[in-house]
């Protein structure tokens, strides 16, 4: 096929020449929060390492780290995530599951149509491997109407891209606002209250929970070998995956700064207004969040003060400063602010 | 979330006073969380007080 051909085909699938890929941080650039994160299992659904992916675990003995880790053999990627499990668990009760997922706003996929007569085949696509054969099972989740979608895939030791479509679904519409609308699971592990029932590839449903993965699907927990990478990760409009679309570092923070922001040396001290020897204040002003975010002190000294929060809201916070007198210099040299879904 | 502690925080600057945020503190860490709806923490603090499994303290005076 010629490129002028190729480039129609793609225009003809609808898929935009830019701002293709729905999902932030698919290159695994963006770490805040920490790079290794170890331990992680039991019952949590956690955000820990890799800005916008979310561990969820539950019921189960198994443990694993997950970390950012540089990658050397994937041309074009300089970075992916690692899982590794730590501790096995071989005896899988019903109740256990274990995987991550990316969080989408319905008010970013209004343009996928779902619900309606014209809606969209969507098509999601990643790169990965592990320490063995494996498969997994994605499942595409509407949030607002308890929908599921869910395919499997198989994982080598070499670098193997992914693509799968989903079927565009007619029946319930994205709600348009802030709020979480799309759940983009990979399903690492599960027990027959989620693989127990009829898996069916590609057709969406009301979510049926033993119907929600494969039960050939592999434990991720069945060794202390096992490990997983995966990077390269798109969500776009169309059938068909197209290249991953690069972004820089810069404009995947700030995406990134929209649900999580950890600032070090604020140094909020050149920022305070004193009201009286004994009442302070300080108005921290960071890039606009997704909704009012909750603040956490990480680093922070009142020098006999004592600092509080009067309120938060999307584009900055009220601190307010009481007690220490009037030659106290209370500061905060790291904060985060989190809005995530 | 494990939450072992939470208090409003009452915001004087207003007459009456406001109340917009908690402080709770939240699998260890202390969390100023504001009362809004679809922030998980304040989402998940307000389940476990309609579940009866967590109470907010008042404010200080």
């Amino acid at each position: 096929m010629s490129k002028a051909a190729e480039l129609a085909a793609l225009i003809g699938s609808q898929s935009a020449l830019s701002h293709r890929n729905i999902l932030i941080n698919g290159a695994m650039q963006v770490a805040q929060r920490a790079t290794s994160v170890s331990d992680l299992g039991g019952s949590n659904d956690v955000f820990a390492a890799l800005d916008r992916i979310k561990y969820f675990v539950g019921n189960t003995a198994g443990r694993f780290t997950a970390e950012q880790v540089a990658v050397t053999d994937l041309p074009g990627f300089a970075n992916a995530m690692k899982l590794s499990c730590t501790t096995a668990d071989t005896s899988i009760a019903a109740d256990e599951f274990m995987g991550f997922k990316h969080l989408i706003e319905g008010q970013d996929v209004q343009h996928l149509k779902k619900g309606t007569s014209e809606a969209k085949s969507t098509t999601l696509s990643f790169y990965v491997k592990g320490n063995a054969a494996a498969e997994y099972t994605v499942e595409l989740r509407d949030i607002d109407n308890d929908r599921i979608n869910t395919q499997t895939f198989n994982v080598t030791t070499s670098w193997t891209r992914v693509e799968m479509t989903f079927a565009p679904d007619t029946t319930g519409t994205y709600d348009d606002d802030n709020a979480l609308s799309i759940q983009m699971a990979w399903w690492l592990h599960a027990g027959s209250t989620y693989n127990g029932g009829t898996f069916a590839s590609n057709s969406w449903a009301s979510r049926t929970q033993n119907n929600r993965v494969k039960s050939s699907n592999s434990s991720f927990f069945d060794s202390t070998s096992r490990t997983l990478f995966i990077t390269g990760i798109q969500y776009e409009l169309g059938e068909q995956a197209t290249p991953f679309e690069h972004r820089s570092f810069g404009d995947e923070l700030l995406r990134c700064q929209r649900y999580f922001q950890s600032v070090d040396n604020a140094r909020m001290t050149l920022n305070v207004v004193r009201q009286s020897d004994n009442l302070k204040r300080c108005t921290l002003v960071y890039p606009g969040m997704r909704s009012n975010p909750t603040l956490v002190f990480v680093e922070s000294d009142g020098d006999g003060a004592t600092i509080s929060v009067q309120e938060t809201a999307t584009h900055g916070s009220e601190l307010r400063m009481t007690g220490g007198g009037d030659s106290n210099v209370p500061h905060v040299e790291r904060y985060t602010v989190e809005a995530e879904l | 979330m494990n939450i072992t502690a939470a208090q409003y925080i009452e915001n004087t600057d207003y007459d009456p006073p406001v109340t917009r945020i908690i402080q709770a503190t939240i699998d260890g860490v202390e969390m100023f969380v504001p009362m809004t709806a679809g922030n998980r923490h304040y989402d998940e603090i307000m389940r476990q007080v309609e579940a009866g499994d967590l109470t907010i303290a008042d404010a200080d005076d």
